[in-house]
């Protein structure tokens, strides 16, 4: 009855997805109001099928429902009800559904919202909504439909691969996926424009706070899932490069480029086209990553089992990119008479170059994460590229892009004058200088760290420097304390700040990923009851192991006893878990950290239980809890950045 | 200019989405093995009987491994050709040799049961199967009689080329190519 029930929702979404497509196309030739209101009836109803199949998929989950296929094979009667929630995305069919709802979620809010504005953009906006949600509902209901039913019905279920039972299934998946499919609002907005030929900034305007709040999202989704990697998968790592991985982060590039180049067109109409690019390039790169773990064209951890659906995938992926760019370049004769750059020196600049580092970071990871392919298709040579080639290539471009990180803010717009230079970056730049040469007598000789240690002071005493004349200033005006000039200043221009409060963040994540990636150590040895283990200053007593049956798996701990130089941090026990069903264990790493650095355990083999032998790796991470706190800062500065605070400021003037 | 630009834009695209589409006529996980040809390495397997077999010492024998794990479905699907061809091959100077590897010792018995096995198995300690590189199973190699591996199948193995290969390794014919059938990969 589910099943049913659950199909039916997924066909009547589906049907009402393509009148979506018809009904607006319609309304904007014929200008008739009634068509126009059918087709955002047509986006209501979508989002009300999908949310029901979403549900009857949800509660078929929950109630362990096995004569569906997919709810037999992604739970058992013993998985807690949570994890039979997240069911919902542990595998290919639900996590399509999944997507689907999140688009038709956004699709019905921006429907609601611009239900009176944007009288000319609408329909296309609708109809583009329309296309993608069609797209998805077609491969839910022809080509990986979740409600297909077996028989005879089994016992019970397969279960859920054990990796996935981990409370940030709840987290990282809907976070990513989230930010995926709010980069369609902008594309939508985007391609509405290029359609009608209204070029002007009115899409721009209306999709910033959209496109922060993807971006949001997005950012999150990537460091929930480099968390969980390190928190939970338990090789001491946080990011591999592995090709879902940049499929992840790619459209991270365009978004954040984007997010900047859309400030140079407010102020001064430029970059009309490359805006457009940057939109439909971040909303292809959605469906290339979509691609990517579906198809199985590329080996990785993340790839879902693969089955026809990269077909469907890379044909959408081919109609969006040759029917964006296609009419971009139809249109860009409209596009042209921009204002020029009029100096090097100014903010526009640095904008641009900040946009040509990420798209360049763009292409390099794409290169390298589609170059197995390029290599076998030419050579016949399957070649496989690895995080050294990531690194290397990343890093330079990373710090660049942390020194223009300083310099944009800060600088004046068309031309900065030696005075404005002067005044915004000497003090900055001469405090990090110091710093850097502080931190070189102190030790760190290394070119990379020492470089982009300078380079994060930078930023961050371009940002003081900034805040405190800006306070200082709001004090003698307005006689106010520091914290009201703050929140003051924070309220009345909480894009800017949101934005240097979220820079703050980028470099504390920076900060903890060059740490812990220029200065980890690592030891692994096999230990008898009573062996210590050394590494830096700490060293681990092994004193045995222990066996236990858990409701959904046998657990064997390591019990070793850590100590920091002398000081006893007490037991710890990183284990290894046996799933009935699966075929190799899934480790439990341990980690003990300070502000300053993370020892992470690994028990990465035993012995029979009696004979008590272990082999232990432990890993010490320098500052690698800074991208965590980096993580919340961001958040924090973007919420700044888009809180609807009431607007007292017109009162107060 | 339109025309020009549109053009351009596809130039660009078409090339891209066409390695993307070539991406579904590869397999990303096949590994070619630099052992084909190559003197098998040595190992002691100690079957489930208790006995303790050295490869080294079935020298002037062709010798068919083949690495195997009950969870997977395609070591079922092959299970009965294998023991068909063994009792047809067995007084030919062949010896059929199976390692289960990734498994519990019940479940690979059971395994053997289930399927009426009389060949040799044993289980694999660990170092077996990561010195033939094997990656997805089940894995067949093809030994002749001075030791060299003369072909090697990742995946499920017809009766048919079964028998062919083994022939070809009793007159020391040695593979340009391995071969594939459905696999499941244990990386």
């Amino acid at each position: 009855m589910t099943a049913i029930l659950g199909q039916g929702s997924v066909l009547v979404a589906l049907v009402f997805a393509l009148w979506g497509i018809v009904a607006p196309v319609l309304a904007a030739q014929t200008k008739r109001e009634t068509l126009l209101a059918s087709a955002r009836a047509a986006i209501g109803v979508q989002f009300a099928m999908v949310t029901g199949a979403a549900l009857l998929l949800i509660y078929a989950l929950v109630t362990t429902d096995f004569s569906i296929k997919y709810v037999a094979f992604n739970t058992t009667r013993a998985t807690p009800i949570y994890y039979r929630v997240t069911g919902l995305w542990g595998a290919l069919e639900g996590s399509l559904v999944l997507w689907e709802w999140i688009l038709v979620i956004f699709a019905a809010l921006v429907a609601s919202i611009y239900r009176d504005r944007h009288r000319d953009l609408m329909p296309w906006v609708l109809a583009i909504f329309s296309v993608v949600s069609a797209f998805f509902l077609g491969v839910i209901a022809f080509a990986s439909n979740p409600f297909e039913q077996i028989s005879p019905v089994p016992a019970d279920g397969r279960g859920l691969n054990p990796l996935l039972e981990d409370a940030n299934m709840l987290t990282h998946p809907p976070l990513l996926y989230t930010g995926f499919v709010g980069l369609t609002v902008p594309y939508a907005f985007a391609m509405a424009a290029l359609i009608t030929g209204r070029l002007d900034e009115a899409w721009i305007v209306t999709t910033r706070r959209w496109t922060i709040i993807a971006w949001f999202f997005l950012t999150m989704g990537n460091l929930v899932g480099a968390w969980w990697s390190y928190h939970v998968l338990g090789w001491g790592g946080y990011w591999a490069w592995d090709p879902v991985e940049n499929a992840a982060f790619m459209p991270w590039l365009p978004a954040t480029a984007f997010l900047h180049s859309i400030q140079v067109q407010e102020h001064r109409r430029m970059l009309k086209v490359w805006n457009l690019s940057l939109i439909i390039l971040a909303f292809s790169l959605t469906i290339f990553g979509t691609f990517l773990t579906r198809s199985g064209i590329l080996s990785s951890i993340h790839a879902f089992s693969s089955g026809p659906v990269g077909a469907f995938f890379l044909a959408f992926l081919a109609l969006v990119l040759i029917g964006s760019f296609g009419l971009l370049a139809w249109r860009s004769d409209r596009l042209r008479a921009q204002p020029q750059l009029d100096s090097l020196l100014s903010r526009e600049s640095a904008f641009l170059l900040n946009n040509v580092v990420l798209v360049s970071a763009l292409f390099t990871i794409l290169l390298g994460t589609i170059f197995p392919l390029v290599s076998e298709a030419v050579t016949g040579v399957q070649v496989s590229v690895g995080a050294p080639y990531f690194n290397s290539v990343a890093a330079p471009l990373f710090l660049l892009m942390v020194f223009l990180m300083g310099v944009g803010p800060m600088i004046a717009w068309r031309r900065a004058s030696w005075d404005n230079l002067r005044r915004n970056f000497l003090w900055p730049a001469s405090a990090a200088l110091a710093l850097g040469i502080a931190l070189f007598v102190w030790g760190v000789r290394d070119f990379l760290p020492l470089l982009g240690f300078t380079l994060l002071a930078f930023v961050v005493f371009t940002i003081l420097f900034d805040v405190t004349l800006a306070v200082r200033a709001r004090r003698r005006i307005a006689c106010e304390g520091l914290f009201s000039a703050l929140a003051t200043l924070a309220r009345r221009n909480q894009r800017r700040y949101g934005g240097l409060v979220v820079h703050l963040g980028v470099v504390l994540i920076v900060m903890g990923i060059a740490g812990s990636m220029s200065y980890s150590t690592e030891r692994e040895a096999t230990l008898a009851v009573g062996d210590t283990l050394r590494i830096s200053k700490y060293h681990v007593l092994f004193e045995g192991l222990r066996g236990s049956q858990q409701p959904t798996h046998y657990r064997v701990e390591g019990l070793f006893r850590l100590f920091n130089a002398s000081h006893d941090l007490g037991v710890v026990a990183p284990a290894l878990k046996f799933f009935p069903n699966h075929q190799s264990p899934v480790g439990r790493a341990v980690r003990r950290g300070t502000l300053a650095e993370d020892v992470y355990l690994i028990l990465s083999g035993f012995s029979e239980l009696k004979e008590n032998r272990a082999t232990l790796k432990v890993l010490v991470r320098p500052l690698i809890v800074w991208i965590w706190l980096g993580g919340a800062v961001v958040a924090l500065g973007t919420l700044l950045a888009i809180w609807p605070f009431r607007r007292r400021v017109t009162v107060e003037a | 200019m339109r025309g020009r630009r549109l053009a351009i834009t596809l130039g660009v695209l078409a090339p891209l989405l066409g390695l993307l589409a070539y991406g579904f006529y590869r397999d990303p996980r096949y590994i070619p093995s630099p052992l084909l040809g190559k003197p098998a390495p040595d190992f002691r397997l100690v079957t489930f009987d208790g006995k303790e077999i050295r490869l080294a010492e079935l020298r002037g024998q062709v010798v068919f491994l083949n690495f195997w794990s009950s969870w997977c479905p395609p070591c079922r699907a092959e299970a009965q050709d294998l023991e068909a061809a063994w009792r047809a091959l067995k007084d030919d100077s062949v010896v059929f040799l199976g390692v289960a590897i990734q498994d519990r010792k019940e479940n690979a018995l059971a395994f053997l049961r289930e399927f009426d096995v009389t060949y040799p198995n044993g289980m694999d300690t660990g170092d077996i199967a990561i010195s033939f590189g094997v990656w997805g199973i089940p894995e067949t190699f093809f030994i002749n009689r001075d030791g060299v591996i003369s072909y090697k199948h990742v995946g499920t193995l017809g009766p048919g080329l079964l028998a062919a290969k083994i022939d070809e390794a009793g007159r020391n014919i040695v593979s340009a190519r391995e071969g594939k059938g459905s696999y499941q990969s244990i990386r």
